[in-house]
């Protein structure tokens, strides 16, 4: 898997790299510009960033898995985050993971197979009010429902209420 | 425009007075997540381009405003009319016209777009009438929902920057010091440590290069108080940021913003701009001589980086893991710098005490915890939002007066508070005072603020796992006590809530509490237990029931629990067959429906959809003895 997912253009990175001041204090920083210009965090990328700020790889690494942001694999084209903070537990957060789960047969933090969705449970999105909430790409849906995740899954992630 | 004098400032923040005081129509179209979620942008630009066509700019001087988040997101998008002050609620782009129509240009109400109170349906015109804000006193929050967050001169003339240029032009870093002490200001973060206290040890503290940090890495899920500050008023961080500056003598700030609040680093990065362009940030601040700059840092999204030192880590480009706590910040802190750390909420109070003096929030409050705190009312209540009150307010006022009482009017259970470092409050302790030390002796803490109420379709047990499990994920496992004690404490609820607990279950819990309690390394860790502690404190019979008898009271553990409908209340809708995700509902329209037991997957989707509350719950091992 990693190293058919290593080759990519160095182009964005290179830019990315740039508008840094070449210290590890500018690592997170990076990391997320390149995860936002990939999707994810290209195995080749990675080894630049670590080259290029001056930190040994394996930091970079420890680094990538340590927080939740950063992904090693490519992201489906449509990122599913449902949320799971505790008011959108006890209102059925829960129950929409499930149904995601039984429609689209992947389980949290996996990608469908053909990259269309992939799947994220986060700990509170801080939309505490509409519980239960789920973000369909770019798009909340309070109040959701275990019965209309079918249709949200259907009307993609266009964020057309704004 | 850079201003260079106290005097330029204040006479800015005087012509914006009279020029919003001159503007007399104003349109606040609330513009927070919660609001956008629902539509707000639309809104607000349908108020804008209509009032244009209209030709009502020139008539009444009409503005349209996009605000921060009121923190009534459940019912948003929001309006407020001013200087009316009518509040209309759920407005939708086809409902503008009708706004400009009746209510700007001939001051008439439209009764269907009002709040209803949830207590006696009545529909309520002001917004300060509405029991939800009625109680409310909100310093933190003081600017919220009044301004456009994203205008630099709202802020002004609301009041931001007077503060700070009070701390700046009258006062020595001493005297900050000492307004901040007699103000009695402890860290809304959570572990209430007091401000004042923090910056004289900062300031002590040996060395040139010293920092000032905003913690806005608001991980405590059901808390969203500092969202909504960031996202709708951020300039009051940044005057409390460059006072604490001024009274520690740094010169370098960061905000670390956590990565799930996209619009919160949007609105921040504004209005640092904003502020080092009027030279109320940068070098000099407003001719005084004093130099001070913030920069932003979003957070990795890790639970653990809430931690004092595990935020400095990952500020630094590292891996956050805390260190233990002998090591006081304030003398080695970023980059092993000294450095003073506060949440956000405390930022926001900061300019307010500047500005008002340190007596004037004192006055509020009780005893040991002074001034107001701002919470996010959530879970199972009629009125969501966020709400800021006096310290020592009781849970009953919180809940009933201004949370309108529980959903559907079910029995209350609990509130949790605290978040994953807090408990779970009972019935028994509605009365409670919440403050500092009361929050703790009920078993709780403050925490960032979140309060979620309970009914009793609340699982107690269930509430245990999910917290552990939170934290299982979280444990950044630096130490062995968090790591393995979260994960063996996990293995066990997750064999209680399939029925499979064993009578030593409890007795084993408390112990590896203990020992968690005592050898974890950092707060989170200690902290840990206490979601477990105070369920097993108030609710000890839940789990007796799931280990002895394999019943979930509540009907919310999926393996111990079924579902069947009442035929008495049955009106034949289908709602439920149709919410259905397996099909397991049977029956014809207009007659009883019927769930399959051997298809039903427990989801609970049919109870949450049916109109006539016939669906009901039932211990699964029921079934068991009917089939027996």
């Amino acid at each position: 898997m990693m190293n058919e997912t290593c080759k990519v253009g160095m182009e964005q990175a290179d830019a990315i790299l740039e508008g840094y001041p070449h210290a590890e204090a500018s690592l997170i920083q990076v990391l997320q510009d390149v995860h936002r210009a990939y999707n994810y965090l290209p195995c080749d990328v990675v080894a630049k960033v670590a080259e290029t700020l001056g930190v040994p790889l394996s930091k970079v690494f420890s680094v990538a898995t340590f927080y939740k942001a950063f992904s090693l694999n490519p992201q489906g084209d449509t990122i599913i985050r449902v949320c799971l903070g505790t008011a959108c537990h006890i209102r059925g957060g829960g129950a929409l993971v499930d149904e995601v789960q039984r429609l689209l047969h992947v389980a949290p933090d996996e990608t469908t197979p053909d990259m269309k969705f992939t799947l994220k449970t986060v700990n509170c999105v801080g939309a505490c009010a509409m519980a239960p909430v789920m973000i369909v790409g770019e798009k909340y849906r309070g109040n959701a429902r275990a019965a209309r995740v079918g249709g949200y899954l259907e009307q993609g992630g266009e964020d057309d209420a704004n | 425009m850079r201003i260079d004098s106290r005097e330029q400032f204040e006479t800015l923040r005087e012509e914006i007075r009279a020029a919003e005081a001159g503007n007399g129509n104003r349109i606040l179209v609330c513009c927070g997540t919660g609001c956008l979620a629902n539509g707000a942008r639309k809104v607000a630009e349908a108020f804008a381009e209509q009032v244009g066509k209209r030709n009502l700019d020139a008539q009444v001087k009409l503005m349209v405003k996009n605000t921060g988040c009121h923190g009534f997101c459940e019912r948003g998008p929001l309006v407020v009319l001013q200087p009316s002050g009518v509040l209309y609620t759920r407005v939708r782009v086809s409902n503008v016209a009708q706004i400009l129509e009746k209510t700007v240009e001939n001051g008439e109400i439209i009764p269907r777009l009002l709040y209803k109170n949830p207590a006696d349906d009545i529909a309520i015109e002001q917004y300060s009438e509405i029991p939800f804000y009625k109680n409310q006193t909100r310093v933190a929050m003081r600017n919220i929902g009044r301004i456009d967050p994203t205008a630099v001169h709202d802020a002004i003339g609301a009041g931001c920057y007077t503060g700070m240029t009070r701390a700046l032009f009258d006062m020595t870093p001493e005297q900050v010091l000492d307004e901040i002490e007699t103000s009695g200001l402890r860290g809304r973060g959570g572990a209430g440590f007091g401000t004042a206290r923090k910056w004289r040890s900062c300031r002590k503290a040996e060395g040139d290069r010293k920092f000032v940090l905003c913690n806005g890495d608001e991980g405590d899920p059901g808390a969203f108080k500092d969202r909504s500050i960031m996202e709708g008023d951020p300039h009051s961080i940044l005057e409390g940021m460059v006072i604490g500056a001024h009274a520690v003598g740094a010169h370098e700030g960061f905000i670390y913003v956590r990565d799930e609040y996209p619009l919160a680093v949007v609105n921040l990065t504004l209005a640092l701009t904003q502020a080092r362009y009027l030279g109320l940030l940068g070098e000099n601040i407003l001719g005084s001589g004093f130099d001070f700059d913030i920069r932003i840092s979003r957070g990795g999204g890790a639970f653990v980086c809430g931690e004092s030192s595990a935020l400095m880590l990952s500020l630094a480009g590292k891996v956050g893991e805390p260190r233990a706590k002998y090591v006081h910040s304030t003398e080695k802190g970023l980059f092993d710098l000294p450095t003073v750390l506060n949440n956000v909420e405390t930022w926001a109070d900061v300019g307010a005490i500047a500005a008002n003096g340190g007596d004037w929030f004192a006055g509020m409050g009780t005893n040991k915890s002074k001034g107001t705190k701002a919470f996010s009312l959530v879970g199972k209540v009629k009125n969501t939002g966020l709400i800021e009150l006096p310290m020592g307010t009781t849970l009953r006022h919180i809940i009933y007066d201004i949370g309108g009482g529980v959903l559907d009017d079910r029995p209350f259970k609990a509130v949790q508070t605290g978040g994953p470092s807090g408990g779970c409050i009972p019935e028994q302790l509605l009365d409670l005072p919440v403050d500092y030390e009361k929050l703790t002796e009920a078993g709780s803490m403050m925490g960032s603020g979140g309060m979620i109420v309970m009914d009793d379709r609340t699982c107690m047990v269930d509430v245990a796992r999910y917290f552990l499990k939170f934290l299982t994920e979280e444990s950044c496992g630096k130490c062995t006590p968090c790591r393995e004690g979260l994960k063996q404490m996990l293995a066990i609820f997750d064999r209680m809530v399939e029925g499979k607990g064993v009578p030593g279950d409890l007795p084993l819990i408390e112990r590896l509490a203990a020992g968690m309690q005592v050898g974890s390394l950092c707060e989170l860790g200690k902290s840990a237990p206490n979601p477990v502690i105070s369920t097993l404190r108030y609710f000890r019979d839940e789990y007796v029931a799931h280990i002895e008898d394999h019943v979930c009271t509540a009907g919310v553990c999926k393996e111990l629990t079924a579902y069947r409908i009442n035929p008495e209340n049955c009106d034949g809708c289908a709602a439920c067959a149709k919410a259905c995700p397996v099909d397991a509902i049977a029956g014809e329209r207009h007659s009883l429906h019927i769930i399959d037991h051997d298809t039903c997957i427990s989801c609970g989707a049919c109870m949450g959809v049916c109109p006539t509350d016939s669906v009901e719950t039932f211990p699964k091992n029921e079934l068991m003895k009917e089939v027996v």
